[in-house]
């Protein structure tokens, strides 16, 4: 913002010059280890042990691509990333729904249907948000066994929802809050109920937190590790989980071509909701991590 | 009857998450809170026995490295994170017509799992293959960067990855606050000659105060909590020179069966999280029913 656009000599147009360099250079620091993740994942073994980490790679193969998505080795089974690709799916996609829906209709109460007490819940919820969740790990392992979902992707949608209510609820609370309480008065004189309200004015305006909401939901749960590694067994783990289990696995010899391409299938979800959804996944960021 | 219905209508919407809160955040962590006060070891045992574990734990040797190393990373991420956050805000506050794209860029690694920071990171950072062997091509041959694999030093490399994932969301957080400073103050400072490096350090940074506590309290938060990176870049090692509370806590309940110890290092955690949260939300909830 503050530029003297006045001065127009050689000192201000080194100073440019160096800025623009800087930003390059950090520019650089951020996309070195995708770079590096990349060509890694694109050489042969042959080619990493003998090349540099920062080359091109010289012949490029799809090889270890094929081979983390496949056959590579998560300990004893050798399936590659797939199947736990697919688990991290059938986790995320019931767990961002049911949990964004019912962040909907909480925050839609919290906002606009106060009751006595409603406030207090909300700063409950909203203090869950905060906890470290190694707190509930133990009891949470206990529940999940008594409830006949240990070791269940079920028992991971279970956990995902429980833990993600806090947050969904806080995003459209904070939406609903903005939207005058006059409509609600009007809609109800004119004989409307409370889930018609919701349904016809409520819904049809939320579609940009419903935006935010689901993509945060998604990236938390996809990302997740904690609770995959702690509430999973072999045949349900997360994706996460595989890539951890890939890149320390100690059998045969060090594919690090292997690490990589998984590294990035584990990575690719999340990254093409970025690029496509930046804008909303910033909102949520800021939204989720500042207030709550 | 549905007239009674649609009166507590609202209450009934909300009284699941209600009860599903209390009994999975609050019951939890209250019976995370009782086992830290028995000498419950592979199976929950609950006559209460006194802060048996909490000596246990501070007694620890391996408890202590994940304590120091808790100060050390969250000194140095929080600091480091800031300090780059900050410098990158004010220099692509400078009318700089690619900013858009340089803003995608400088956030992505928060779209990542810290799995794939971690694995990333570990990969660079080899000793034989990574940046070393780079290094050494160059013509320095005697440089040894083996800090991933050295107890003394491994800790800094979980610094080195974690500042990389979250610096470019302080810097977004900066930003939002630079835009957000009044522009007529500056206009007027400059209209009175004063330099441009004595109105941020004046005017702008003091004004930003409350995004530095944000800042502060969100990398905080992840500091304590952090765990995935940790087990991605080093699992805890060389030995357990890497262990976090997080890890220490996750090692004692599945892999060591010792239920009492990952109880009392849950609490402690909990406390340090409590302690630099709630007086951020007390004054927060303050300032909003001030208005």
């Amino acid at each position: 913002m503050i530029n003297n656009i006045n001065n127009t000599n050689y000192t201000n147009l080194l100073l440019r010059f160096l800025l623009y360099f800087i930003l390059i250079v950090f520019v650089l620091y951020y996309l070195l280890p995708l770079f590096v993740m990349i060509t890694t994942s694109l050489k042969s073994l042959e080619e990493i042990r003998t090349g540099s980490l920062v080359s091109l790679p010289r012949n490029i193969t799809f090889e270890a691509w094929g081979t983390a998505w496949s056959s590579a080795c998560t300990g004893i089974q050798c399936e590659g990333l797939r199947p736990f690709f697919w688990n991290s799916i059938f986790i995320a996609i019931p767990a961002v729904f049911i949990s964004t829906l019912i962040g909907a209709l909480n925050g839609y109460v919290v906002a606009q249907w106060r009751f006595r007490g409603a406030n207090i819940i909300f700063a409950l919820m909203l203090f869950g948000c905060f906890i470290p969740f190694q707190v509930i790990l133990l009891p949470m392992a206990r529940i999940l066994g008594l409830m006949d979902l240990a070791g269940s992707i079920t028992g991971l949608i279970f956990v995902h929802v429980i833990y993600g209510i806090g947050f969904t609820t806080l995003f459209f609370r904070n939406y609903y809050v903005n939207i005058p309480n006059e409509l609600v008065k009007a809609a109800k004189i004119d004989g409307a109920t409370f889930l018609r309200i919701f349904w016809s004015i409520f819904l049809p305006l939320s579609l940009p937190i419903i935006v935010v909401t689901v993509i945060w939901q998604f990236t938390q749960i996809w990302n997740d590790f904690l609770f995959g590694v702690s509430f999973s067994q072999a045949g349900t783990q997360p994706i996460t989980v595989a890539l951890n289990n890939i890149v320390n696995s100690t059998t045969g010899v060090k594919e690090y071509n292997v690490d990589m391409a998984a590294a990035i299938i584990a990575a690719m979800p999340t990254l093409i909701v970025y690029v496509f959804a930046g804008k909303y996944f910033i909102r949520g960021l800021t939204a989720g991590s500042v207030k709550g | 009857m549905s007239n009674w219905l649609e009166k507590h209508l609202p209450k009934i919407v909300l009284g699941p998450s209600f009860l599903v809160i209390i009994l999975f955040v609050y019951g939890f962590i209250a019976w995370t809170a009782w086992i830290s006060f028995t000498r419950s070891r592979l199976m929950p045992k609950y006559d209460i026995d006194g802060f048996i574990q909490y000596q246990r734990l501070f007694d620890s040797p391996r408890w202590e490295v994940a304590i120091d190393n808790l100060f050390i990373f969250g000194f140095l991420f929080i600091l480091i994170s800031m300090l780059l956050g900050l410098v990158i805000a004010i220099f692509l506050d400078q009318k700089i017509r690619i900013e858009g794209a340089l803003r995608t860029i400088y956030l992505y690694p928060m779209a990542l799992s810290l799995i794939v920071t971690g694995t990333a990171w570990k990969w660079i950072l080899n000793p034989g293959l990574g940046l070393e062997s780079v290094i050494k091509g160059w013509g320095f041959k005697d440089f040894t960067f083996d800090w991933v694999i050295n107890p003394d030093f491994a800790i800094y490399t979980v610094v080195i990855a974690g500042v990389w994932q979250a610096s470019g969301f302080v810097m977004a957080l900066f930003l939002a606050g630079l835009r957000s400073v009044d522009q007529e103050i500056i206009k007027a400072a400059q209209v009175d000659g004063v330099p441009t490096l004595r109105i941020y350090t004046a005017i702008i940074i003091p004004s930003m105060a409350p995004i530095f506590l944000s800042a502060f309290i969100v990398l905080a938060h992840l500091a304590i909590k952090s765990f995935d990176l940790v087990i991605a870049l080093t699992g805890g090692g060389p030995g357990y020179a890497t262990d976090l509370p997080a890890t220490y806590m996750y090692t004692m309940a599945f892999s060591r069966g010792d239920i009492g110890q990952a109880a009392s290092s849950a609490i402690i955690m909990m406390l340090v999280v409590f302690a630099v949260v709630v007086p951020y939300l007390y004054s927060e909830l303050r300032n909003k029913n001030d208005q």
